[in-house]
């Protein structure tokens, strides 16, 4: 039987490795990717426990994540693009004008 | 089918949000007009904008001391959100005052930028008044996702693009960790508005070493924490501010911050407060460490704009010092700090905007050299700012970190304030050695290309009022921050 838990524990592991590629990958695209693959994780976690707890208000958060990560993402992708414009390269290691 | 007509029965109360809706209507429309107007003339929108913000201070204002509360209690509209509302109208009036000219020298003069502070502020206002999780999400990403932009606006200049991309990537991954631990809260409790959470936490029996409510409270507070740019996830602050447009630099130091430090306070204050102990220690911690990695990285800065970025995370761990206090005083010492620091940063940073060039707005320590006696009312203007960065009386960063630290020892931080004080004592150096280069260098430039652009004169004079006249008289407007505290 699969139970809340479960969910929860799936979302946990989505979470981290979320958080574990945007520490670690180069591609600012597959970065981004990453922080989409949080958010998701933080929907699932909200849909799973608006199941068990049997109220409504985790599911109309989850319409507003997706609705706000839909204009980060036409924003984030926007800075990209002038990035690559000015650099040809869209590589976090390229990010090194501005430093200590 | 109960559901759906409960919702459509929801208490709809406009009166709730009516400055922020002010704003973002004056916003959209400004978006329009900037499109009818000829290539390159962005004065009227910048006008139209500032008439904007005085309209939503009105309505603002009218609200005070009638409380309202909106949209079945997510949001409301009380003292405490008039007073950051204000505070956060103030910085983007200051802002867009010194902003027409540096457009039109650096070659974007564009017109969106201005609605672009609009929404801004707009989303700042919601997350001052925001009483659900939900609202002040959405407020925080009306916010942010707005800065996003503002912060790579020179899309042409690499440093730009940089600061945009750096602070986009950061904010993003923050706010992952901030929803993840509504959430957690929101399986704790069954409801995302605050004070709901605040009974489900203070019902448990065991709410200090539940996981739950332990992860949810912490991962809140990181978000929260990113925006205010306290150690240690202040990483993105320098590099953000030294490559973002000068006036976005200020502004973002000063009216998002106010914004988030509100919305952290009612959340904390409401939500957690059967942990009060456990918050207090975690904040002690951070404001410590805050204020301490931001004086002490500042000193080895040679670029004064990257230095008052650092000089911006020590004042975001002075305000953590109101916070750890958990008393009246700290936490109208905070609201009353956020005003002076509004007034002071935005000031230094609007000074710094003349002194830049086409291209260049980058000034190191030699740049300055010199720059007071040839420049006397800038280099006047500048050195009374810097004062009140330090704290001197009697200036109004001084009666700011009074009231903060006095709240600290009422409630027994001796300590605290101990450590603030000597802090301030050591950004005394690098505020001071901007003053030595101003006045005791010799100049290598005639500085003949700064212009006193009658609109950023305007605001630096706006600025140095505020600041010389919450420093004297501190009284009527700390009553109005006592009033505010909820």
């Amino acid at each position: 039987m699969i139970s809340v838990y479960h969910y929860m524990i799936l979302a946990a592991i989505l979470f981290a490795i979320g958080t574990f590629g945007v520490l670690t990958r180069k591609n600012t695209i597959v970065i981004f990717m990453c922080i989409e693959l949080m958010l998701n994780s933080v929907n699932l976690t909200f849909i799973a426990l608006s199941r068990h707890l049997g109220n409504m208000d985790g599911q109309i958060f989850v319409f507003f994540v997706m609705t706000v990560a839909a204009a980060e993402a036409a924003v984030g992708l926007a800075l990209i693009i002038a990035f690559y414009r000015n650099k040809e390269s869209i590589d976090v290691d390229d990010f090194n004008l501005l430093k200590w | 089918m109960e559901n759906l007509v409960q919702i459509a029965m929801a208490n709809v109360n406009l009166q709730a949000i009516m400055p922020s809706l002010v704003l973002s209507c004056f916003g959209m429309v400004l978006l329009l007009v900037s499109v009818f107007l000829e290539r390159g003339r962005t004065a009227p929108v910048a006008w139209l904008s500032i008439i904007g913000l005085i309209i939503t201070g009105l309505v603002s204002i009218g609200a005070w001391n009638q409380p309202q509360a909106g949209f079945a209690g997510s949001v409301v509209l009380d003292n405490f959100a008039t007073f950051f509302n204000i505070t956060c109208l103030i910085a983007a009036g200051l802002t867009i005052l010194m902003s027409d000219s540096y457009l039109h020298r650096e070659g974007y003069p564009v017109g969106e930028y201005y609605p672009l502070i609009l929404f801004t502020t707009a989303g700042a206002m919601w997350m001052a008044s925001g009483t659900d999780l939900m609202t002040i999400f959405l407020g925080l990403e009306v916010l942010s996702v707005s800065l996003y932009v503002l912060a790579g606006f020179f899309r042409g200049q690499i440093r730009s693009n940089e600061a945009g991309l750096k602070y986009f990537f950061l904010g993003a991954f923050s706010t992952g960790f901030m929803l993840y631990g509504v959430a957690l809260l929101y399986g704790v409790s069954g409801t995302t508005k605050v004070a709901g959470i605040a009974q489900a936490i203070a019902a448990l029996p065991d709410a200090a070493t539940n996981p739950m409510v332990i992860a949810g409270a912490t991962l809140l507070s990181v978000g929260f924490l990113f925006k205010i740019g306290a150690a240690p996830f202040h990483m993105w602050t320098p590099d953000v501010y030294q490559g973002a447009p000068t006036p976005i630099t200020a502004f973002m130091s000063a009216g998002p911050k106010a914004a988030a430090f509100a919305a952290f306070m009612r959340v904390t204050y409401i939500s957690l407060d059967s942990l009060q102990t456990d918050m207090s220690a975690l904040f002690w911690l951070l404001a410590v460490l805050t204020m301490t990695i931001g004086n002490f990285v500042a000193i080895s800065q040679r670029d004064i704009k990257r230095m008052l970025a650092y000089s911006s995370i020590s004042h975001a761990g002075y305000a953590l010092v109101g916070m750890v206090a958990w008393n009246e005083i700290g936490f109208s010492g905070i609201l009353f700090y956020m005003l002076v620091y509004t007034f002071m940063n935005i000031g230094a940073f609007a000074v710094l905007v003349l002194l830049g060039k086409k291209g260049e707005d980058n000034l190191t320590l030699d740049g300055v050299a010199g720059f007071g006696f040839k420049r006397p009312f800038l280099g006047v203007a500048l050195c009374i700012f810097l004062f009140s960065l330090m704290g001197l009386p009697p200036t109004a960063g001084f009666t700011g970190k009074f009231f903060i630290f006095a709240g600290a020892i009422k409630a027994g931080y001796i300590w605290l304030a101990v450590i603030g004080v000597l802090n301030s004592a050591v950004s005394l150096y690098y505020y001071l050695r901007v003053m030595v280069y101003m006045y005791f260098r010799d100049p290598v430039e005639d500085y003949s290309w700064v212009k006193l652009e009658m609109a950023t004169v305007v605001s630096i004079l706006i600025a140095i009022a505020g600041v010389l006249i919450l420093g004297v008289i501190p009284g009527p407007v700390m009553e109005l921050a006592k009033l505010s505290v909820f």
